[in-house]
């Protein structure tokens, strides 16, 4: 197939904002920034299922691929994905208009820059997930960090300037490191194309030193603890659609980066490591519960349950075995779409009564039985109930983290218990008891739009919980080929050593 | 008889500055007249170097040489010149200090730069870089009503008068040690443990890590940009540096190669204090100029790191670094000189609220270049700190690379506080309307190939390594 179906992926929302850039905005309320940006991003959306449907799920290597000359001499810019990525431009490709719709309510000035913004950090997004080279991998990466910046600074709340700040430079200051480990590998192996390192193999007198690099940035990204202290002030100060892209996509990143750049580049160093990471995930899965359970904010509660979940997705990858690996895959997509959906929740609420504290609300049932219905099933599902996706994820991580550790799997099966706490907790608070505040009882239910976008997730997330063959079918032969690849380098090492 | 085509540059530049300056002696009020000349004299330079960009040759004894590295340094000079100009014409003749003498003494200086750069003696190199800066101490106090640019030009003048001397007398020294002035002969008889001639050598850098502002002798920088009207600022920030890069570059490459262990430790200690200085004392200023100084050292800083490597592939990303810092540096001043308010010319940076709402256009390249001055991609400035740090780790200097790119992540701060007063806080005074659509459009045309630089990453690469091999 010839034509480059995801340079087109990449660069269509780009396009679209270029558009807005230049459509007239005056008189009819930016009617035509809305139009023009739900449309590229469905058809984006649709460029992304119809790319899922052509993807050779039998085969685990990297398809779809291509190659330009780019920096004469020593890069070139290289793109395609295998079964792992191919999920993530979906979710980013479905997660996008869900953005846009939810902020046509919610954002109130300047909302034609708002769309511009979305839309570029869409491209370099998809970007990501699509690159096989080091260095546009980290083009893409940083370049995310640019409209993030904005979207948090110029449309959110309160304290917003500390936070656009601390979480740029705090994700800043992690990537540098990866951009000197990126350059060392350069004129260690000779190239920056991921394809061609896996096979060159990195000298593994250098691994570790890499590995810790490219750890600073993913752990700041993902987050991991101790590097988390920027996500609950980014989630709580940025506006609903900054928060849900933050939540959905722009985590994810991180844990991609660890399956697709850490454990292929550096299996000896990952193997290493696994002590380091565990314990960093054990801590964030119980210590950041336990503060989820006594947050009065409810985006700051979502934001470091969101830490925990990540816990979950580090525990899964470095346990190295399919069901550990598929899960924290699961885990990753399914909290995409659980946590975009809780932060809309938490956004529907907001528009109407601009607070985002818990004891301001209580007997929302009242007055709200659908949106009490969709929070109920979005809650269920950030807890892990059978029958949504967040349950099939947590299962199989720990049935993946039973076979390397036990004690590992029982304090994470605490995590979960935890998990179950805070979230039942923060619904009794928030949706039962009495209604008392007086002023919410004039208030409406949803409408239409944020009808249709909480149903659309409820719908996924179920299906997802019933039928997750559909993602683990997709993933299954590129996850293999990474586990033969890690095993196989144990190995050779292990030969090598004697 | 010698091929007097490679002199052809400077021997029109000369002639032309003296018949403008007939010309502005005997015409009343004949700024518009002479400033319109000198952008002819400009061009009609521009396409003399571009006919003769790849002639190489000597002249006069071996104390004159041209080649294509010369000649895109001269193209770099003169474009940096022309730009300058155009933006700052408006300001000059609004802060009346649209002299005559002006555009002519921005020509004697870019002539004294051409004969620094084309130099191969220690002789013509020390006389066209006095006739470089004679002229810029009369630009920085050329607002003679004015106290403060009283105060820079006489600032700079002293400082520079006293680099200039410890440079002329590590001249006399490298003369006494190595018996020639001319560059390629001292390379020859330059003896290793040649202790007279490594003194030589040090207080020659210290008048051009002077000239170029790297810290530690970087003191005069912010005040002579604050103090000197901002249309000379922007002239000192852009092309001087070029000018003394290019000469330092040929410097360590020729007379010093063999001193090289010598100067790269030197260097590499300039580019790290350049760099950590640059960024951290930016941090607490408030007046734009004075930031954009400090900014200014930490890129020399950058640019330096390239030179310390003494590797090819170093001074070539160094090339690049500055070839896109003029671009950037280009198109902050082209901002500032477009924004007003009531009147005046912002300096102070609160002064820069609320331009997003009024001219969303402005503030969207004013961000787009504040970020590519941080270095984030991927934007140019981020190509330009990859190749130079590509070039750092390629010669194991790991140290140098992570303070390098570390201290571009406290620089990010204050790029990132004036994205923030410009975006995030609210509008108190209204902007004036812009009407001058030049500066617009060479802000626009700095920006267009700062954001389309990725496309086509390795264009000043591919021109660059062609220069280098010569």
């Amino acid at each position: 197939m010839n034509f480059p179906i995801l340079s087109s992926i990449t660069l269509l929302p780009t396009v679209g904002a270029l558009f807005i850039l230049f459509s007239r905005s005056e008189k009819n309320k930016n009617r035509n920034a809305i139009n023009l940006s739900l449309f590229t991003s469905i058809v984006n959306f649709f460029l992304a299922i119809f790319l899922w449907h052509s993807f050779d799920k039998s085969f685990g290597g990297f398809q779809f691929v291509e190659e330009q000359n780019w920096i004469s001499g020593f890069i070139k810019f290289k793109f395609g994905i295998d079964g792992i990525s191919i999920l993530f431009i979906v979710l980013t490709a479905f997660i996008t208009p869900i953005c846009i719709i939810s902020c046509i309510n919610s954002v109130k000035t300047r909302l034609k820059e708002f769309l511009i913004a979305i839309l570029i950090l869409e491209t370099f997004m998809i970007g990501v997930f699509c690159s096989l080279d080091l260095i546009v991998f980290y083009i893409f990466f940083e370049a995310g960090l640019i409209p993030m910046f904005l979207i948090i600074g110029i449309w959110g709340g309160p304290k917003k300037v500390y936070a656009a700040f601390k979480f740029f430079l705090f994700t800043l200051l992690g990537s540098v490191l990866m951009l000197v480990a990126i350059i060392s590998i350069y004129w260690i192996t000779g190239t920056t194309d991921v394809t061609q390192i896996f096979e060159i193999k990195i000298p593994v007198k250098y691994q570790y030193v890499l590995w810790l690099a490219f750890f600073s940035s993913f752990a700041v990204k993902m987050p991991m603890w101790p590097f988390h202290t920027w996500l609950p002030d980014a989630h709580v100060e940025a506006p609903t659609a900054g928060s849900v892209i933050l939540a959905a996509i722009l985590l994810k990143m991180a844990g991609y980066g660890f399956l697709r750049f850490s454990i292929g580049m550096f299996p000896i160093a990952s193997e290493y490591f696994i002590p380091l990471i565990f314990t960093l995930s054990i801590i964030a899965v119980i210590y950041t519960s336990l503060v989820a359970l006594m947050q009065e904010d409810m985006k700051k509660l979502i934001a470091y349950s969101s830490v925990a979940h990540m816990g979950f997705v580090t525990l899964g990858i470095f346990t190295f075995t399919t069901q550990g690996i598929e899960g924290s895959i699961f885990q990753m997509i399914s909290h995409g779409l659980i946590s975009a959906a809780l932060f809309l929740c938490v956004g529907v609420l907001y528009d109407r009564v601009h607070s985002r504290l818990i004891s301001s609300y209580g007997g929302i049932v009242n007055i709200f039985p659908k949106y009490s219905f969709f929070f109920a099933v979005f809650m269920l599902g950030a807890l892990g109930l059978p029958g949504t996706s967040g349950f099939v994820g947590e299962f199989l991580v720990l049935i993946g983290v039973f076979q390397k550790s036990f004690l590992v799997a029982i304090l994470a099966s605490i995590g979960i218990i935890l998990g179950a706490a805070y979230m039942l907790w923060l619904y009794k608070r928030v949706i039962f008891g009495k209604l008392e505040q007086t002023e919410l009882k004039e208030l409406k239910d949803l409408n239409l739009s944020e009808t249709i976008v909480l149903s659309s997730l409820v719908v996924t997330v179920l299906v997802f919980g019933f039928y997750p063959n559909l993602i683990l079918n997709t993933i299954h032969a590129s996850v293999e080929e990474l586990i033969k690849n890690y095993e196989q380098a144990l190995i050779f090492n292990l030969n090598a050593m004697r | 008889m010698e091929n007097l085509n490679l002199i052809l540059p400077e021997i029109f530049l000369s002639l032309s500055i003296f018949a403008t300056l007939l010309i502005g002696v005997f015409f009343k009020n004949s700024y518009n007249l002479v400033t319109n000349i000198t952008y002819i004299i400009i061009i009609s330079l521009l396409l003399i170097i571009f006919n003769s960009f790849n002639t190489s040759g000597n002249l006069f004894s071996n104390s004159f040489i041209s080649n294509s590295f010369i000649s895109f340094f001269k193209i770099l000079i003169l474009l940096g010149t022309l730009f300058v100009m155009f933006i700052t014409q408006d300001f000059i003749k609004e802060t009346k200090i649209n002299y005559f003498e002006y555009p002519l003494l921005l020509l004697f200086s870019v002539l004294g730069m051409f004969f620094m750069i084309s130099s191969n003696d220690l002789i013509s190199f020390y006389l066209g870089l006095e006739l470089q800066s004679l002229a810029l101490y009369i630009l920085a106090s050329i607002d003679r009503d004015n106290l403060k640019s009283n105060e820079s030009g006489i600032k700079y003048f002293v400082l520079s008068a006293l680099s200039s001397g410890l440079l002329l007398y590590g001249c006399s020294l490298l003369y006494g040690f190595t018996g020639s002035t001319n560059f390629e002969e001292i390379n020859l008889k330059m003896e290793l443990d040649n202790t007279g001639a490594i003194f030589a050598m040090v207080f020659i850098l210290v008048g051009l890590a002077f000239k170029v502002s790297a810290v530690p002798f970087h003191m005069w920088t912010p005040d002579v940009y604050q103090g000197s009207p901002s249309s000379v600022t922007s002239f000192f920030a852009v092309v001087p540096k070029v000018a003394g890069l290019a000469i330092l570059i040929r410097f360590v490459h020729i007379p010093f190669e063999q001193l090289i262990d010598q100067w790269k430790s030197i260097l590499v200690f300039m580019a790290l204090a350049s760099m950590i200085l640059g960024a951290i004392a930016a941090i607490g200023q408030t007046n734009i100029k004075r930031l954009i100084a400090y900014s200014s050292i930490g890129h020399i800083g950058y640019a330096l790191a390239g030179i310390s490597t003494g590797t090819v592939t170093g001074y070539s990303a160094s090339i690049t670094y500055i070839s896109i810092y003029v671009i950037m540096n280009l198109g902050v001043f082209g901002c500032i000189f477009l924004m007003k308010k009531e009147g005046k010319y912002c300096e102070d940076i609160k002064d820069l609220t609320g331009i997003s709402k009024q001219n969303p256009l402005l503030a969207i390249s004013f961000l787009i270049i504040m970020f590519s001055l941080a270095g984030i991609p991927p934007l140019a400035g981020f190509f330009a700190k990859l190749y130079i740090f590509m070039s750092v780790i390629k010669s194991g200097m790991y140290t140098l690379a992570i303070v390098g790119l570390l201290s571009t992540v406290i620089s990010a701060f204050y790029y990132l506080r004036i994205v923030k007063i410009i975006y995030f806080d609210e509008i108190k005074k209204p902007f004036d309307e812009i009407k001058n659509i030049g500066i617009a459009s060479t802000v626009f045309l700095s920006c267009l190939i700062l954001v389309m630089f990725f496309l086509y990453p390795s264009i000043l690469n591919n021109i660059v390594n062609i220069l280098s091999v010569n």
